[in-house]
């Protein structure tokens, strides 16, 4: 058992990149929490994808034990959370198990639109927020003007802020000693009934699924039977440790104390993250408030490119869904793509993680359709239905009006590049709500339709401001617009994947980008094929792409024939990259890039 | 497998065994209407490649095997050829040989007295056919047009001369050594040596005009003899073009309109002027056409002798593709040392064969045999995909003959996917 004062919780929080998995390194690295040899850059990174793409998309724990000046040794857990906005959710659940917040800024750069919503969501969870000013080894980087920007946009007090080199261990001991004397202790009393918040639950294909727990009060041991208050459901605690960040077992977790158990849970599913767990008998009788649910705001068609990796498909999202609680699915059929499924994302970033993990760790070549938010179709009955997909508009007879999501747009920007970001939230139907400045810095806020954001507004935002910019958003609601379903014929043929709802005033300049964007994408065949844009039985916009007017190989002789073969076979095998629509090929690669566009 | 019905095409060759009993030149006859059945290579006929791997100066465009050395022993490079020549010659004992060809590189920086050691070597190996085909590939600067009498002499019949265009300009874009006047004078004491003299030209170059290529054809049509070789310039990876081209650089290139429409001119003017195209990039009066190079086309058997070189060969009833180490120098150890320049054969596939009878065949004018192609399919080739591009106009197809009409033969890689699928 761990006295309530010797323990310290807390989450790190920053914009993206701003470097909290390096500091989590270093706090591992210095306490010793991790052999040395053991070490590696962004330990806690340890999916496949967050290597790769050097960023965090899971909240990680650890458990680290430090000596602290005083005297005593204290328990230290941390928690690194993703900076990218999809993930935001991780961040605001993983905040309600701990009582502080390192929010970390990059000295570089300044505060971000994320360093923004972070430092809400924490004053949202009553933390006490210790800033952090990291990368101070850059030549770039200006603590003092940071520290500034810290006090002035966020408004909290950053005379004390610890001042960092994540990368080189650079102020690593002030950052522990600031932990544990800044930051408050959890509170909590032993002997109440046990009262503990589920925190996060992922799959693990030894221990089953594995339940992050945060006690609150009383005392959980390994060996309880235990019940989760919202599901109702009881389990056995088979295993319970703590994690460094490999599972130690422990015997009991007290209250404060942050750790794990397994007690043969089949599905991530059948576990709620924010529900309160108890003993089964004599548990406590008040659960804590839980969290809001994460709900996709995105979502799009996934098919198999090979239709007979249909069940293959079902079987990798049955498995990926195990680990992921956070996107949805259910299967969908259309006319030109077979079977496949209609899948619901926490954003861009989230359905790309999704689809890449599909792809290669279960080898199935997937067609992504347009992403699509979900619309609010008020019928003339009163009824209203959710649209998820394009194709299942119902017949616009029966169709009084049509709402889109909204969202909250926050953008930072340097002065020079405001102009720019101010045209692109307007050519994006957007409604302007506050413009500050902090320092040299814009913050924009925009009242934006979720539609106009999803496909590529972050791309164009960052080419306009060459990368300066940053954003976040939250949904706010949903309004009420012209907004029309626009279809895409190729060769005449319908492309249902390719429908989108636009909004009426901008089919036509999507229409034509679109037609322009696929004439470029679409190979040429043998005959020449018209690419249109139309709304309902209305053209509102056409290209034709020639017909293919040569392809030989001018030389083919005897010492050819084996490499001519091998190319023959390998365009082959690029077919099935290639959709058939009609008479007509489609790369898969035209679903995804044609959705990407300007304007 | 049955002996087709159809009269057999132009330099068929007999069941190599019982061509070994028959005197060289004279073409066998032992297997012909006997029960032995023909064998599918023999539709074709069987020939020698040769490759000459170095070259004076390395053109900008090529990816032929082909280096630049100065020192090279040419005597060493006669005894490894002959070893090849005499390792071929037990796993081919008795084949006619039809066609000789010797490529590369530029062969005519061969010494004659090499060229006829190796000649002299393939005579002692295998039967002749009566009038064997003996092309050598030449660059037409004067240093190697003082050879070609010695050449004619050892047996050569056949020179290709790699003209690539009538302009100086043009020239030394293509890094070529000569001049258009030395080609000339190259062509002409060709003439004089050879009963046949083909040259190659290179079109769709940078900066040229649809106008400045009929003119430069009309030129070289004015004086073709029987064959001419007229290629679009290919932009190859792995070449100093292909790094240009890559880098955003070597402007001027043609589009595919442009390509497209040179190719048809070509088609127009070879025509008009009695050298058809009997393949995509080769014209000939009828009788003219490249024996060896049909060979290739109609997926007959040949050795690869040579650096990089690549054959056919079927041998107990198995097609064999063979293929050698590219670098001169490792091609040369591997003869001295291991006593063959042989990497591991690899056994072709009936369907593999098929492909390759269908891609090849279809580059020619005369098409594709159907039932042949089936015979090595294990199954005709479904009309669906036929049909949709005859009703193109892309191919026609009358009884067994599959052919790509001329619109058809510049998309012809996109005929093939259609028929592969
Ligand atoms: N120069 C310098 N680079 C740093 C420092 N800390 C982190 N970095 C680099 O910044 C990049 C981002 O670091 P991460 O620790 O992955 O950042 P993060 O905040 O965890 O990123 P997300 O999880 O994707 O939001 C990496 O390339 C780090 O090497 C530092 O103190 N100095
Ligand atoms: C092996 S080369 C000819 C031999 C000889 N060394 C010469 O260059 O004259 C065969 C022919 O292929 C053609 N050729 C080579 N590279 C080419 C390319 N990249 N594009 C088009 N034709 C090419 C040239 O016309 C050349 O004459
Ligand atoms: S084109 Fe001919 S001369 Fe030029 S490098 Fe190639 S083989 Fe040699
Ligand atoms: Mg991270």
């Amino acid at each position: 058992m761990t006295q309530l004062d010797r323990i310290r919780n807390f989450s790190i929080v920053a914009h993206i990149d701003h470097g909290k998995s390096t500091l989590a390194d270093r706090l591992i690295q210095l306490t010793g929490t991790v052999a040395e040899r053991d070490m590696k850059d962004q330990l806690l990174d340890a999916m496949d994808i967050e290597r790769e793409r050097g960023i965090t998309i899971k909240a990680n724990t650890v458990r680290i034990e430090y000596p602290a000046k005083d005297g005593h040794t204290y328990i230290l857990n941390l928690i690194d959370t993703p900076g990218h906005v999809d993930f935001a959710y991780e961040v605001s659940r993983s905040m309600r198990a701990v009582e502080g917040s390192l929010l970390v800024v990059d000295a570089s750069q300044g505060v971000e639109a994320q360093t923004l919503a972070n430092v809400y969501t924490a004053i949202d969870a009553n933390h006490e927020i210790v800033p952090v000013l990291n990368k101070i080894d850059l030549p770039a980087a200006e603590p003092d003007r940071v520290r500034e920007q810290i006090e002035d946009v966020i408004g909290i007090d950053a005379s004390e802020a610890v001042e960092i080199s994540a990368k080189s261990g650079l102020g690593i001991p002030e950052v522990l000693e600031a932990i544990v004397t800044r930051l408050p202790a959890p509170k909590g009393d032993r002997d109440a009934p046990l009262k503990a918040m589920l925190v996060d639950s992922w799959y693990d294909p030894y221990l089953g699924v594995v339940v992050l727990i945060r006690v609150m009060d009383g005392v959980i041991r390994k060996g309880d039977k235990i019940k989760m208050m919202q599901t109702g459901a009881t389990h056995g605690v088979d295993k319970l440790a703590v994690l460094k960040p490999a599972m130690v077992d422990t015997p009991e977790l007290g209250p404060g104390e942050i750790g794990i158990f397994t007690g043969s849970i089949k599905q991530v599913r059948d576990t709620k993250v924010g529900d309160t767990i108890t003993h089964e008998k004599k548990g406590c009788t008040e659960p804590l408030p839980g969290f809001k649910p994460s709900i996709p705001v995105v979502f799009c068609g996934l098919f198999p490119v090979d239709s007979n990796d249909f069940e293959g498909l079902r079987g990798a999202i049955d498995k990926l869904a195990l680990n992921d609680a956070s996107f949805t699915y259910e299967m969908e059929s259309s006319a030109a793509l077979g079977f496949g499924f209609r899948c619901g994302f926490l954003g861009l970033l989230h359905l790309e993680v999704i689809r890449d993990r599909l792809e290669r760790e279960y080898d199935i070549d997937l067609i992504t359709t347009a992403p699509s938010v979900v619309y609010h179709v008020h019928m003339r009955d009163g009824s209203m239905q959710e649209l998820h997909n394009p194709a299942d508009l119902p017949d616009l007879t029966h169709v009084d009006h049509i709402e889109e999501p909204r969202i909250k747009a926050t953008i930072l920007v340097p002065d020079e590049y405001l102009g720019d970001v101010l045209k692109l939230c307007q050519d994006r139907r957007g409604i302007q709500a506050e413009l500050t400045y902090a320092g040299s810095r814009a913050m924009v806020v925009y009242d934006l339709p979720l539609n106009e954001v999803v496909f590529d507004f972050y791309d164009r935002l960052k080419s306009v401001t060459k990368g300066y910019a940053s954003f976040d958003y939250e949904i706010t609601g949903y309004r009420e617009d012209r907004l029309v379903k626009m279809q895409i014929l190729v060769n005449d043929e319908p492309v249902d994947a390719l429908s989108m709802m636009v909004h009426r005033d901008r089919a036509e300049g999507r229409g034509r980008a679109m037609c322009e964007k696929l004439k470029e994408l679409i190979p040429r065949h043998m005959f020449k094929i018209p690419i249109q844009a139309a709304i309902g039985g209305k053209v509102i916009a056409r290209e034709t792409l020639a017909a293919m007017r040569k392809d030989v190989t001018a030389k083919c002789y005897g010492g050819d024939v084996t490499r001519k073969k091998k190319l023959l076979e390998k365009q082959k095998a690029g077919k099935k990259k290639m959709r058939q629509f009609g008479k007509v090929e489609i790369p898969q690669q035209a679903f995804i890039s044609a959705l990407k566009m300007d304007g | 497998m049955r002996a087709p019905a159809r009269r057999p095409p132009a330099h068929p060759d007999a069941r190599g065994r019982a061509a070994a009993q028959s005197a060289a030149g004279g073409v066998a006859q032992a297997a012909r209407g006997g029960d032995v059945p023909r064998e599918d290579w023999q539709e074709a006929g069987f020939g020698i490649y040769l490759h000459w791997p170095f070259c004076a100066a390395k053109c900008p465009y090529c990816d032929f095997n082909s280096h630049v050395s100065d020192r090279i022993d040419q005597h060493r490079w006669a005894r490894a050829y002959c070893a090849e020549i005499d390792r071929l010659g037990t796993l081919l004992p008795g084949r006619v040989v039809q066609t000789v060809f010797l490529g590369g590189g530029t062969p005519s920086l061969m010494d004659p007295e090499l060229v006829a050691q190796v000649l002299g070597r393939i005579r002692a190996t295998w039967p002749m056919a009566n009038d064997p085909e003996v092309t050598l590939e030449a660059n037409p600067t004067s240093a190697e047009a003082g050879r070609f009498a010695a050449y004619a002499q050892c047996g050569v019949t056949r020179l290709s001369l790699g003209v690539q265009a009538l302009n100086d300009d043009d020239l030394r874009r293509l890094g070529r050594l000569h001049s258009v006047a030395e080609a000339r004078t190259a062509y002409d004491m060709a003439r004089a040596v050879f009963d046949r003299v083909s040259f190659d030209l290179i079109h769709a170059r940078q900066y040229q005009t649809l106008a400045q290529w009929r003119a430069e054809l009309t030129e070289a049509l004015a004086m073709a003899v029987d064959h001419l070789s007229l290629y679009q310039l290919t932009i190859e990876d792995g070449t100093a073009f292909g790094a240009r081209h890559a880098r955003g650089g070597l402007r001027g290139l043609p589009d595919d309109d442009l390509g497209a429409d040179m190719y048809a001119l070509t088609q127009d003017l070879c025509d008009a002027a009695g050298l058809a195209a009997y393949e995509v990039s080769n014209h000939a009066r009828p009788g003219a056409e490249s024996r060896h190079n049909l060979i290739y086309w109609r997926s007959g058997d040949w050795a690869g002798i040579g650096p990089g070189a690549h054959g056919r060969l079927s041998i107990g009833g198995q097609r064999l593709a063979t293929s050698t180490p590219l670098a001169p120098g490792a091609w040369l150890a591997a003869v001295e040392r291991q006593g063959s320049g042989a990497l591991p054969d690899e056994p072709l596939p009936a369907e593999e064969q098929a492909t390759e009878y269908l891609m090849m065949s279809l580059r020619l004018a005369e098409g594709c045999d159907l039932a042949r192609h089936a015979r090595l399919a294990g199954a005709p080739l479904d009309h669906a995909r036929i049909a949709p591009l005859a009703e193109a106009g892309l191919v026609q197809q009358h009884a067994d003959r599959l052919r790509c009409t001329p619109q058809g033969r510049v998309v012809l890689n996109g005929v093939l996917r259609a028929l592969l699928g």
